[in-house]
């Protein structure tokens, strides 16, 4: 009698345990979201946001909040969310938690495609849509490359990832050397990472929905993938197919968070890992965790990006850096 | 009960001739044991038997259905590997560990049920591992980690176990209380093969020998014909002395 409500116990605690970080989560999200509709140039106060929030309020605060504050931070939340689920995913595929999109090299391949059409003087629309293919395109090259003869091994995978990745960033370089004065202001921004053009929220937000419905369901198989390729097929998995699956999702995610904010780094390799410094390695858990703390995390972070020198903006790159990086390391300590 | 047969199987060695092909089969009940010395392909064989690498020749079936037209979560629902070294990838604790066995039993969007929590903490239970359970793996002793690719195996509950030097890093105490459940399993109904390095273990825990040279060659057959000193001299080239103890041969290498 006492075993079967110790294992009743377990179980309930296994629930618990899941449930309740992501409940938690969820709710940091919607007070993030709060404060990046609140703060900036003319504030609005707890009791006006709600106010505006049940339909009454200032018309200048429901045009501030609607159709300026509220597209800005969640095109932030989503570009995060994207972000940080693309790391979390390539860190199981490798088998590495040192693997993120932009270490393989995607993020350098969007940046070289987008400084092309900035120097070509293209719109706001072609620059993303050349990030965009600028991603795939190096993905395909990483993967096609790493193939090689027949068989990938993940440190095969990384190797081709990083060398590439080193070979965009010198392109890049040459590029700002040889580019007109006037537009370097605009492409450093770029390359930092930048929310001021991002006015369509509703393309990151579907996908980082629809992701985590396709990769939910995925989650023992990954769990069982962590253990390393040869384990997890004596378990039953079929490791290629996930394994491409994972790595064209990864992509596909990096590349629509690239093309509507720019590159960003830091968010994709440090918040999954701080989840599992935290939380575990449950995929189950850190996949759905790692999308809203990835939100979460370039949500405030843009909303300071935005109002720390205004009117002047910063790229919210250095602040994700400025901030993750003490986090992460304080973590790191910590956690030994 | 399952049957795991080998087809005229020629295991992929790079650089080494194809030798001789197996023709052999795990039936329920037996107890297969594979000696050689280091570099025959033990290991290569028995992840060959799993469907983990392809053969250069030949094929490998279970329940007379060739492994690749089968989907690998059919494949391990039979058949259970247990690892020379557990690669370490993420850190998990060793019930974490235990609990991954059930992955070919569960649907995508299955929970683990209790029985499946209760299999998994027998199978630590079988294995002496109750106390270590919310340990992280990568803390564990050699022997210890052993025993929980052992425990994971157990939790899957597969009709063939596969198993790549059970009696690695185990003190005495727990090699006889390893080659007691797999006898147990056999004795279930289960098949099993284990490469070894023991002779001795090989004469007193198994009941079918598979010999593999390290030119390719190959014999196999019940255990009484097959451990002829002369044959095994040839096998490591080794002299050997033999006792009997208890009825059983006991091989003893010569200085």
């Amino acid at each position: 009698m006492s075993g079967a409500e110790t294992t009743t116990h377990v179980i309930q605690a296994g629930a618990g345990h899941r449930l309740r970080p992501l409940l938690w989560l969820s709710a940091l999200s919607l007070l993030a979201l709060g404060v990046a509709v609140s703060i900036g140039s003319v504030t609005v106060t707890p009791s006006e946001l709600l106010a505006v929030l049940s339909g009454e309020g200032e018309r200048l605060h429901r045009t501030l909040i609607f159709e300026l504050r509220l597209p800005r931070a969640l095109a932030a939340f989503g570009t995060g969310a994207l972000l940080a689920l693309a790391g979390a995913l390539m860190q199981v595929l490798l088998r590495n938690p040192l693997a993120d999109p932009f270490v393989l090299g995607l993020s350098g391949g969007a940046a070289v495609a987008a400084l092309l059409a900035m120097i070509a003087g293209l719109g706001a629309a072609l620059i993303s849509a050349s990030a965009f293919a600028g991603a795939l395109l190096s993905t395909l090259i990483v993967f096609g490359l790493a193939h090689g003869t027949g068989s990938w091994t993940p440190v095969r995978l990384l190797l081709t990832g990083v060398v590439m990745a080193t070979g965009w960033g010198a392109i890049i370089t040459f590029l700002l050397a040889i580019s007109p004065m006037e537009q370097l202001p605009g492409m450093l921004y770029w390359l930092m990472g930048d929310l001021a053009y991002a006015q369509r929220a509703w393309p990151v937000l579907c996908l980082a929905v629809l992701s985590l419905l396709v990769v939910m369901p995925l989650g023992r198989t990954l769990n069982v993938l962590a253990r390393g390729g040869l384990a997890a097929a004596a378990l039953g998995v079929a490791v290629r197919p996930v394994e491409w699956a994972l790595y064209l999702l990864a992509s596909l995610l990096t590349a629509v968070a690239v093309t509507t904010a720019g590159s960003i780094g830091f968010v994709g390799l440090m918040v999954p890992h701080m989840l599992r410094l935290a939380l575990g390695n449950d995929q189950r858990l850190v996949l759905p965790a790692s999308l809203l703390a990835g939100g979460i995390l370039l949500t405030l972070a843009d909303t300071l990006a935005r109002t720390l020198i205004a009117p002047q903006q910063l790229p919210v790159g250095v602040i994700t850096a400025m901030l993750g990086v003490p986090g992460f390391l304080l973590l790191l300590y910590r956690s030994r | 009960m399952a049957e795991l047969r080998a087809n005229e199987l020629v295991v992929d060695i790079p650089g080494r001739a194809s030798g001789c092909a197996l023709r052999l089969s795990i039936c329920a009940g037996e107890r297969w044991g594979v000696l050689g010395p280091n570099g025959s392909g033990k290991t290569t064989l028995l992840h060959t038997l799993a469907g983990l690498r392809s053969p250069r020749s030949g094929h490998v079936a279970l329940d007379g259905i060739p492994l690749q037209q089968l989907k690998r979560r059919q494949v391990a629902q039979a058949l259970g590997v247990v690892f020379q070294d557990s690669q370490i990838g993420f850190p998990a604790t060793v019930h974490e560990t235990a609990m991954i066995g059930r992955y070919p039993w569960l649907s995508p969007w299955r929970r683990e049920s209790l029985e499946d929590i209760a299999l998994a903490q027998a199978a630590l239970k079988r294995l002496d591992l109750e106390a270590l359970s919310e340990r992280v793996l990568a803390t564990l002793s050699g022997g210890e980690r052993q025993r929980v690719g052992l425990a994971t195996v157990l939790t899957q509950s597969p009709h063939i176990w596969l198993v790549d030097e059970p009696t690695n890093h185990l003190d005495l105490h727990h090699q006889v209380a390893v080659m007691r459940l797999l006898t147990e399993q056999a004795n279930a109904g289960c098949g099993v093969i284990m490469c070894l390095h023991d002779l001795n273990l090989a004469a007193r825990w198994c009941d079918q020998i598979l010999l593999l040279y390290p030119d390719g060659d190959a014999c196999w057959g019940p255990r009484d014909t097959m451990l002829e000193p002369q044959a095994l001299e040839r096998l490591y080239g080794q002299k050997l002395t033999t006792a009997h103890i208890d009825g059983a041969p006991v091989f003893v290498p010569v200085a």
